[in-house]
């Protein structure tokens, strides 16, 4: 019995190839080139890399669904989306990246040290955040298509291991930035230990790691419901850890403003949306018929996601701590849209997902202009008066937290309103209940830094909003842009949006 | 293009071009956003006259698809509730730009940003109250938080932020919850008719007493505090302290109606069950609003204070009405509101000029002012006296409708709301002894009569207290078929008179 090769759909597996081949280049590009031209060269490849992974999934966009790789992936239309998203967020993400004086000169050097000084000096700065970040834009893409266990676990660690020394690149502020990598590291490593520990008792349950071998052993097989639920419950903390959802959110914050603000941006937008892509797919799918043994613990996780997270970000006093905690709301009001377990609750989490991690990357790139002469300010009580410096970014930011706050006319709000309305109708209340309440509170939050911005005097001048370079200008604006038309006028969106929600199963 | 989306579009077309202006020359900026404001309201009279009186029914109606999937559509249509409302914003922004010529001096922001924001909120005005679709009044609902939250917390004075953000979040709040209702109805109609948000629609669903009492509670505490009922209305002394005088008018005269306006046409119309049940607590409220506003009123030493709590006390008289569920109570709430609109607006504009001649709004500053500033404390005079409801003024016609309504189901409320007209006349005439009559005080002797601008902006007010005390007929002709759909759609019918039948 010889070997035989598995056959591969490179076809639709292509944008994943492009990013996955351009990261193996941009390795060796590291390796081989010169400091000086390895910038603009990274910064080439990985967007030229992006973009050509779009143009793949868009021209996948219409053709049926397929398995590939002897059933590992599977690409249908919430994933051809979600991979969209992933790219179009990334291609921002990548915008803010090439700002590389966020990024420490030499990762490998300790902290103050001359050797440090020295790499600052000659201008040797390496670049590796270029490759890492496509590494982590591949698995980010491939874990909302991975068809089993195995691959969604092996999609899981591909997209967290260089996220965890991304966080720990930025240049000022180092051992702040490595600490954060470090505290991501190892409550992201025991959340990887339960979701496999999950893994384990899924099989152990259904005899197949496949999610279709699941669905059919939920929907009447003879396994152990003891296994079920602990492989479930074990299953779902490592997802919830993914999408910072209470009480798994507690690295969230102090990894938020640790890390470099464009790996920030990135994180926030780019990861919510393949970790809930996961999710989507493996409770849709798989556990769909399971669902009035986890419904309830993802209510009372959900409502409480959402209420820590309002609540707790009253007390921020750093803009990068405030938003993550707004992210940690966001991800509460998500959570409702994986319960609602509709066709709805699909629509409007992908909407969601999409409009929420456009607006955080444009706040975050607003954050990276913050700046004295020591690097970003993050203190919110030095943003005061910030409309009197420059009123165009104080503007702009302003649209980004109104459609955090889910005001009329912005993106967030029809987010919102799609959201609630399918958990509504899967007539969990008590969801949309708890969503409108802490909503109440997060726009408190989010209203008192636009006051602090517009309505109190600066109380020193050493703070300035530095001119935005090209790539962040773009992203800003186009950020406000997709921003307030989505809110305006979202219908061709919803609609362009339907044709793709629906899951293979 | 259809009238109502002309009228709506213009102050926002006269914003950006506004806009475009050099910030340097306020008179220029100032003179156009009095042209476009003045346009506006012309437009408003030509709809007022061709709006067809007899009809019941929404009239000029149109209706644009906005967000199909969602059953979303941009659909305006009035009848005589909103077009008497309409009407008075229209009316109120000129008056309120000329009376404030300066008022958008000295703020955080430019001049220029002052305009913007009022014709945007004119916009935003027109449009809450000539949607049809609910939907598209929430967007508006929500969206004029904005401009009126830059127009407190940029151009008014003392604690001006926190009053702002105090009034944004309080509003928020009660939006949410709004939210969440509009969200069940949305649902409701799903399961029953197809997604829609047509209110006409919507008001033909059936819903279980349970989710309708659910569903109305949403609504009604969004609207309790716009309009502000008690106990939800501690935000209003303080932003209407901290506002500018014209941007007070605009909140007290038209942007709280909406409160009361939305118990109309959402809350009574869309829940009639819903509203019954809770009738009896909402008339409770509304006496104990008509009571305690008007007795913190007295107690007032600031001008501007003293006038919030007037209305609040005033809005306790208009969700009476309304609640009382007569045809009369009901259109004397709507004509209520049209009054309240006017005669606040003259109260505030005249204690306005005082304040901005005297710096100060503390009443004990003043005194003597019949002798040195007479026509000031004329018009201040027959404000406070359309004000308590003298008979011939036009507040008096509307609060004798609304009493006699409710008396005639619910004579115990009708008779305490009674007091409430005793307690008027002392928080009216007490500062009006203070301020106008008595020695001159010191510091009061060289204080500027009223200009010509100022009288050109208070005598269309004046004249039209006077004009609809004696003839209220006009106003009341656009409203009564209204009204009637109103007690008609929440399931009642007028209680005939049991003495007196020998007809």
């Amino acid at each position: 019995m010889g070997f035989q090769s598995p056959a591969l759909e490179y076809g639709a597996l292509a944008p994943m190839l492009i990013i996955f081949g351009a990261a193996i280049i941009g390795v060796i590009v590291e390796a081989f080139l010169s400091a000086k031209v390895r910038a603009p060269i990274q910064l080439a490849i990985s967007l030229g890399a992006v973009v050509l992974s779009l143009s793949q999934v868009w021209r996948l966009r219409g053709s049926a669904t397929t398995t590939a790789a002897v059933n590992s992936v599977v690409i249908d239309g919430p994933v051809l989306f979600m991979q969209g998203t992933i790219l179009i967020l990334s291609l921002f993400a990548l915008l803010l990246i090439a700002d590389i004086d966020a990024f420490a000169a030499q990762a490998s050097a300790v902290p103050g040290s001359n050797e440090e000084a020295r790499a600052l000096e000659s201008g040797k700065i390496q670049t590796e955040v270029y490759p890492l970040t496509l590494f982590a834009i591949g698995g980010m893409m491939l874990f909302p298509a991975a068809n089993d266990l195995i691959t969604l676990f092996v999609a899981l660690e591909v997209l967290s291991l260089p996220l965890y020394l991304m966080a720990g690149l930025s240049r000022r502020r180092r051992l702040l930035s490595q600490e954060a990598a470090l505290k991501y590291f190892l409550l992201g490593a025991y959340s990887s230990a339960f979701f496999l520990f999950g893994a384990a008792f899924l099989y152990g349950f259904a005899g197949d790691v496949s999610l279709a071998g699941i669905r059919s052993a939920v929907s009447g097989g003879p396994g152990n419901d003891i296994f079920l639920i602990i492989g479930m419950v074990s299953l779902s903390v490592g997802l919830l850890f993914k999408v910072g959802a209470a009480p798994f959110h507690s690295w969230t914050p102090d990894v938020y403003q640790g890390a470099p603000t464009p790996i920030t941006a990135f994180m926030a937008a780019a990861t919510k949306v393949a970790a809930f892509g996961a999710m989507l797919r493996i409770f849709y799918v798989s556990l769909g018929g399971a669902v009035y043994s986890w419904k309830p613990i993802f209510t009372a996780v959900a409502i409480l996601t959402m209420v820590v997270g309002s609540v707790i970000a009253i007390a921020q006093r750093d803009i990068k701590r405030m938003l993550a905690y707004s992210s940690i709301a966001h991800a509460g009001f998500l959570l409702t849209g994986v319960i609602a377990l509709n066709q709805e609750g699909l629509k409007a989490s992908l909407f969601y997902l999409a409009s929420y991690g456009i607006a955080t990357i444009g706040a975050f790139a607003i954050v990276t202009l913050v700046r004295d002469s020591s690097g970003e300010v993050g203190d919110l009580n030095r943003w005061v008066g910030l409309a009197k410096r420059s009123p165009a970014i104080a503007l702009i930011f302003s649209l980004f937290l109104l459609s955090f706050a889910g005001i009329p006319l912005t993106a967030g709000f029809i987010g919102k309103f799609t959201i609630f309305t399918a958990a509504y109708e899967s007539g969990n209340i008590a969801v949309v209940v708890a969503g409108v309440l802490s909503s109440a509170v997060a726009a408190f939050f989010y209203i008192r830094v636009i006051v602090m911005i517009f309505f109190s005097d600066p109380v020193e001048d050493t703070v300035t909003v530095t001119i935005p370079s090209l790539y962040t200008n773009l992203t800003i604006w186009i950020a406000a842009i997709a921003t307030l038309a989505l809110g305006i006028f979202p219908a061709p969106f919803l609609d362009f949006i339907a044709t793709f929600a629906t899951f293979t199963r | 293009m259809n009238l109502l989306t002309s009228m709506g579009l213009l102050p926002l077309i006269g914003a950006g071009l506004i806009a475009l202006l050099p910030a340097t020359n306020a008179k220029l900026v100032k003179q156009s956003a009095l042209l476009v404001s003045v346009l506006v309201a012309a437009l408003g009279i030509t709809m007022t006259i061709g709006f067809d009186r007899g009809a019941s029914g929404f009239q000029y109606i149109e209706r644009y698809s906005w967000i199909p999937s969602l059953g979303i559509s941009y659909q305006l249509g009035i009848d005589g509730i909103s077009l008497i409302l309409i009407l008075l914003s229209v009316l109120l922004v000129p008056i309120v730009i000329l009376a404030g010529w300066n008022e958008s001096e000295g703020g955080r922001f430019s001049v220029k940003t002052f305009y913007i924001l009022i014709l945007v909120l004119e916009t935003m005005m027109i449009g809450v109250f000539a949607a049809t679709d609910l939907f598209l009044f929430y967007v508006f609902f929500e969206a004029m938080l904005v401009p009126v939250y830059f127009l407190i917390g940029g151009y008014g004075s003392g604690a001006r932020q926190a009053a702002a953000v105090k009034f944004l979040l309080y509003s928020l709040f009660g939006g949410l919850l709004m939210l969440a209702s509009i969200i069940g109805i949305f649902v409701i109609s799903g399961n029953q008719i197809g997604r829609t948000f047509d209110i006409t629609a919507l008001s033909t669903l059936e819903i279980d007493a349970t989710t309708q009492n659910f569903l109305f509670l949403g609504f009604f505490i969004a609207f309790a505090i716009k309009a502000p009922l008690w106990p939800l209305h501690t935000w209003l002394p303080d932003a209407a302290k901290s506002a500018t005088p014209g941007t007070s008018v605009l909140l007290l005269g038209v942007l709280d109606k909406v409160g009361t306006f939305g118990m109309i046409r959402y809350c009574v119309e869309l829940f009639p069950e819903a509203s019954r049940t809770f009738t009896p607590l909402i008339i409770t409220l509304a006496v104990i609003s008509i009571i305690y506003g008007a007795f913190l009123a007295i107690g007032q030493k600031d001008i501007k204070s003293l006038i919030a709590f007037t209305s609040i006390s005033h809005f306790g008289f208009i969700t009476l009405g309304i609640f009382a569920m007569t045809t009369q109570s009901n259109s004397g709430a709507t004509l209520y509101m049209f009054n309240h609109g006017i005669s606040t607006a003259a109260l505030f504009l005249t204690a306005g000029w005082m304040i901005s001649r005297r710096g100060s709004s503390t009443i004990a500053d003043f005194g003597g002012l019949q002798r040195v500033t007479p026509i000031l404390a004329w018009s201040f005079f027959i404000a406070g006296l359309s004000s308590l409801a003298l008979p011939g003024l036009s507040s008096f016609v509307s609060e004798f409708l609304v009493l006699v309504g409710t008396y005639t189901r619910y004579p115990v409320a009708a008779v305490i709301a009674t007091f409430g007209i005793i307690l008027a006349a002392l928080y009216i005439l007490i500062p009006v002894q203070k301020a106008l009559h008595g020695p001159t005080t010191a510091g009061n002797e060289n204080l500027p009569d009223l200009n010509k601008r100022e009288i050109a902006a208070i005598t269309p007010v004046i004249a039209l207290i006077v004009a609809l005390g004696f003839y209220p007929k006009p106003a009341l002709e656009i409203i009564n078929p209204a009204a009637q759909v109103t007690i008609t759609k929440a399931g009642y019918s007028d209680p005939q008179p049991l003495v007196g039948g020998d007809k």
